[in-house]
């Protein structure tokens, strides 16, 4: 067993305990924390398959701001675990022998038989002076820049999405409205009331 | 050598771990989406694989879209689950049954 | 020749404008106008018909075959309205413009005090423009039109007392009787279009014998002469219209409405179209061996055995519409022996007599203050004299009592159909002569029963009978004298002469009367061979019968009536044809429509289509709305196990 194929089992290990724990802990903060680990050992997995633009990333975009995001809504709400785990026994036979299934058929069209080597054989290690991130951008900016625009404005989108779902008006906070400050009518704020002169005591 | 058969069979591994993943966790919404994420980490570990075995770059593109849509879908799903919680002060999706026909 | 075009346009037209005067105009009018204009427009008609009349029959005018307007021309098929005017349209126009003027005149009087006057004058003279646009037609789709029109009139008139149940059920009935008439008409009408690929007399008679040998498959591989094909199917029409068995049933039913128009229409004028119509059509029917002897067995046995029903009917009516029924079987009989100029004749005489009896049950029945029964009535001589008189004449021709009109007529078909060689003949002959017979024992027992005997039963009619007005009388008296006359002057030139020469087709094979011909010398000599025969004897018996019977021993009747209990129920219940169609055809209808509203329209159409598919949108919807139960699990599993499923159908294969 070559060195290259030893650290793919031993990520792979990682990744699919990790994946385990994601999904069997109790408490969200730790399947987090697990789906961390999980993104790592991907990261590095993508490093043995010559994408190292894109593992970089995974582990900027999704350890650095997606899983944080994660942590700070998981930590923000006080969720009751007690519910959210019930069921969770019972659903758990299905699950296994679903995912078993699923399993079994999808090795059967993966296996070796139709992917081996003999059916794709490893490529060549890219020369030493192969730029990943120049190719994937010369491939982003100039084939695909529509997409790349197009993906750009969904970003924009979701930022604003998310915003506009999670911003709140505070009854008690007490701003000023200019607008109502400038409308301001007399009769809205004076009251003339008509009344007998006072008689001399 | 590392065969394109073992990239697959990881990333089938990892889909059917999210996949009963969803089903064990059905009620809590967090580790629902959470699932949601390792899926689509197994689908695009088939891209970057393809990719490196076909020598294509137009499969990791694919991936960056991915990893875009992703962040944007955690970001939006985060977002709505803050506010179901902030209007019903839970995420018990057993409670969440307003759809209902 | 254009001069004698407006005038066969205004003969037709006058009586159409006094209707749409009298009938739309009704208000504005009143009841002295309505019967004033209509009265005119057949006046005008009656006028010209008789200037027409002497124009062809006297001068030997050319005879008139023009069209005077193109409906339409569908892919080569032309359709006109035109006149053709011969001896034979001259003398329909006559006899019909004669006798409905008289029926005019006589409403006048007896409609005096009914609701609906106007109304009835509009619907008369409607018919009358109908019936001479169906005679002077030249053409098959006019023909059908006129047909429909009058046919429409008769329904119209029948239920004239539309707030009489039985009148209702009667025009009803007459309707639908004649539906399946006309059906078959049309279908003959169809195949003439069809095969001749026009509709216009001459060109069809022109064309018709290279067809004679041609024959058509109608279903399946059986040949079928196109002759006989076409004239059976236009025969069933006349069957409809002139009350043939078994499509008679209606004719007995019509004289629900007023006695006028079962004069005019059930007797005279409408129900000789089917008559007219199997006369024009001689050159096709002499083609058709076949269609002949149909028609000549079905018009004997309507002679023979609707005959034999009057003898048993209690309502004045209903015995002379019998005796409709029974000369028109006489008629048609004719038509099958080949005899059409002796059908014709007796259509002309029948017309007059007929009329006038039915005039005369009319006057009685004003006399007897609407009452129908003749059991009731009895001695009406000594109170209504010229109504006696005029209906004695009226019996005496219809009986064919030598010198009379009917004789003439009556003898001459008899003879025909006794020469006649083809298949049916001798059963025919004997039928006819055997309906001698009974003729003269149901008109004479009807009218002992009325004008002899001891006086009204009614002890209050008695008080009020008198002699009906003249106009009333006077109808009655200028019919009389055609019936009594016309057959001396007509027989010679309608039968042997030249009359119908060119308008009539006898095959020299059919030649019946020209074999009757042979041995006509004059009036004398023909009534003197009459008197010899048998018919003349049986007739003179069927009058001593009915006298003695009905007169002398009034309980011979009562005693004969019980021993043949069987067979008075059988003509009571008129062989029981209501019974038949009532059970069979209504019933039959009933059901079927039944079935279909239960079976096809509320289980299929409601049931399985309209509430079927809101229901199935139903169920539909309770399984979605199951289905869609809002957990967020649910629909996540759901995708789940469809994914599992494809990728098991993807492995599998």
């Amino acid at each position: 067993m070559s060195f290259e194929k030893f650290l793919f089992y031993l990520f792979a290990a990682i990744l699919v305990g990790s994946a385990l724990m994601v999904i069997t802990r109790r408490n969200p903060v730790h399947s987090a924390l697990f789906l961390v680990l999980a993104f790592f050992n991907m990261a590095a997995i993508w490093l043995l398959a010559e994408a190292e633009f894109l593992a970089i990333v995974l582990v900027l975009v999704y350890v650095g701001a997606v899983m944080v995001l994660f942590l700070f809504v998981i930590m923000m709400l006080d969720i009751d675990l007690a519910t959210v785990r019930a069921g969770f026994i019972k659903n758990l036979p299905v699950g296994i022998v679903v995912a078993v299934l699923m399993l079994v058929e999808m090795v059967l069209v993966l296996g070796p038989k139709h992917f081996g080597l003999g059916k794709y054989a490893a490529p060549e290690a890219a020369p030493a002076d192969y730029n990943n991130t120049a190719e994937l951008g010369i491939s982003l900016f100039t084939q695909h820049l529509y997409a790349l625009e197009i993906a750009a404005v969904i970003l924009l989108v979701a930022m604003i999405a998310a915003i506009s779902l999670t911003l709140r008006k505070r009854p008690d906070s007490k701003r000023q409205n200019v607008t109502h400050q400038h409308m301001v009518k007399k009769k809205d704020r004076l009251k003339i009331i008509k009344m007998p002169a006072e008689e001399k005591g | 050598m590392i065969s394109l058969s073992e990239y697959l069979i990881l990333g089938a591994l990892l889909f059917v771990i999210s996949v009963a993943g969803i089903f064990i966790n059905r009620k809590n919404l967090i580790v629902l989406l959470m699932c949601v994420e390792l899926m689509l980490l197994a689908v695009n570990i088939n891209f970057v694989a393809f990719s490196h075995f076909l020598g294509d770059i137009n499969g990791q593109v694919f991936v960056f879209f991915i990893l875009t849509v992703a962040a944007a879908e955690a970001a939006i799903g985060l977002a709505i689950l803050i506010v179901l919680f902030r209007n019903r002060s839970t995420i018990d999706v057993d409670d969440l049954d307003t759809l209902k026909g | 020749m254009e001069d004698m075009k407006s005038i066969y346009l205004t003969l037709v037209l006058a009586p159409l404008l006094g209707s749409i005067i009298a009938g739309l105009f009704r208000n504005q009018v009143g009841k002295a106008g309505a019967h004033w204009v209509t009265i005119i427009g057949v006046g005008i008609s009656f006028l010209l018909s008789a200037y027409v009349f002497w124009q062809h029959v006297m001068n030997g005018a050319p005879v008139f075959n023009e069209n005077l307007y193109t409906w339409m021309v569908v892919d080569g098929l032309e359709m006109h309205v035109g006149f053709l005017v011969d001896n034979l349209t001259a003398m329909m126009i006559t006899v019909v413009t004669f006798v409905s003027l008289m029926v005019h005149i006589y409403t006048i009087g007896y409609m005096a005090h009914e609701d609906g006057y106007q109304r009835f004058f509009s619907y008369i003279s409607l018919f009358t423009f109908s019936m001479l646009m169906l005679v002077m037609s030249n053409n098959f789709l006019q023909l059908f039109f006129g047909w429909e029109a009058v046919g429409l009139v008769s329904y119209l008139l029948i239920g004239f007392y539309f707030k009489k149940e039985t009148a209702i059920f009667a025009n009803m009935k007459a309707f639908l009787v004649n539906r399946v008439g006309d059906f078959g008409f049309i279908l003959g009408i169809a195949a003439v279009a069809m095969y001749f690929n026009s509709l216009d007399y001459a060109q069809v008679f022109g064309a018709a014998p290279d067809k004679a040998g041609e024959t058509i498959s109608i279903w399946g591989d059986s040949q079928w002469s196109l002759m006989t094909v076409i004239c059976i199917l236009l025969f069933i029409g006349a069957m409809g219209k002139s009350a043939q068995m078994p499509l008679h049933v209606w004719l007995p039913d019509s004289m629900e409405g007023p006695t006028p128009i079962s004069a005019l229409i059930h007797a005279a004028t409408m129900v000789t179209a089917g008559i007219f119509m199997v006369a024009r059509m001689s050159p096709l029917f002499e083609l058709s061996e076949t269609a002949l002897s149909f028609v000549l067995i079905i018009g004997a046995t309507t002679a023979f055995f609707m005959g034999l029903i009057g003898i048993v009917q209690n309502d004045i009516k209903r015995v002379v519409a019998y005796s409709t029924l029974s000369q028109l079987g006489y008629m048609v009989a004719a038509l099958g022996a080949s005899a059409y100029a002796a059908g014709l004749f007796h259509l002309m005489t029948h017309a007059f007599f007929k009329a006038l009896l039915f005039l005369a049950a009319g006057s009685v029945i004003i006399g007897m203050h609407h009452d129908q029964d003749i059991r009731n009535m009895g001695g009406l001589r000594k109170y209504m004299k010229i109504t006696w008189i005029t209906a004695l004449l009226g019996s005496l021709a219809l009986i064919g009592f030598p010198g009379f009109s009917g004789f003439f007529s009556k003898d001459a078909i008899i003879e025909a159909v006794g020469y006649s060689q083809i298949a049916g003949s001798s059963y025919a002959h004997w039928l006819l002569v055997a309906g001698v017979f009974v003729t003269a024992l149901y008109s004479f027992r009807m009218y002992f029963l009325v004008f002899h005997g001891k006086g009204p039963r009614d002890d209050h009619a008695k008080e009020h009978l008198k002699e009906s007005p003249a106009v009333v009388t006077v109808p009655l008296i200028l019919l009389a004298i055609p019936s009594v006359f016309v057959g001396w002057f007509a027989i010679e030139p309608m039968l042997f002469g030249d009359f119908f020469k060119g308008v009539l087709h006898v095959a020299s094979a059919h030649d019946t009367l020209g074999e009757i011909g042979k041995t006509y010398t004059d009036q004398i000599g023909f009534i003197s061979h009459g008197v010899m025969m048998l018919p003349f004897w049986l007739a003179m018996a069927g009058l001593a019968v009915a006298w003695y019977v009905y007169l002398m021993k009034p309980s011979i009747a009562q005693s004969v009536r019980s021993r043949f209990d069987w067979l008075y129920k059988l003509l009571d219940r008129k062989y029981g044809f209501d019974e038949f169609n009532q059970a069979v055809f209504a019933g039959g209808s009933l059901f079927a429509g039944k079935f279909l509203w239960n079976i096809g329209d509320k289980t299929v159409i409601d049931g399985i289509a309209v509430n079927g598919s809101a229901r199935s949108v139903g169920v539909l919807a309770q399984v979605v709305r199951w289905v869609q139960s809002g957990y967020l699990y649910h629909y996540a599993i759901a995708m789940i196990l469809g994914l599992l499923g494809l990728l098991f159908w993807f492995v599998v294969r």
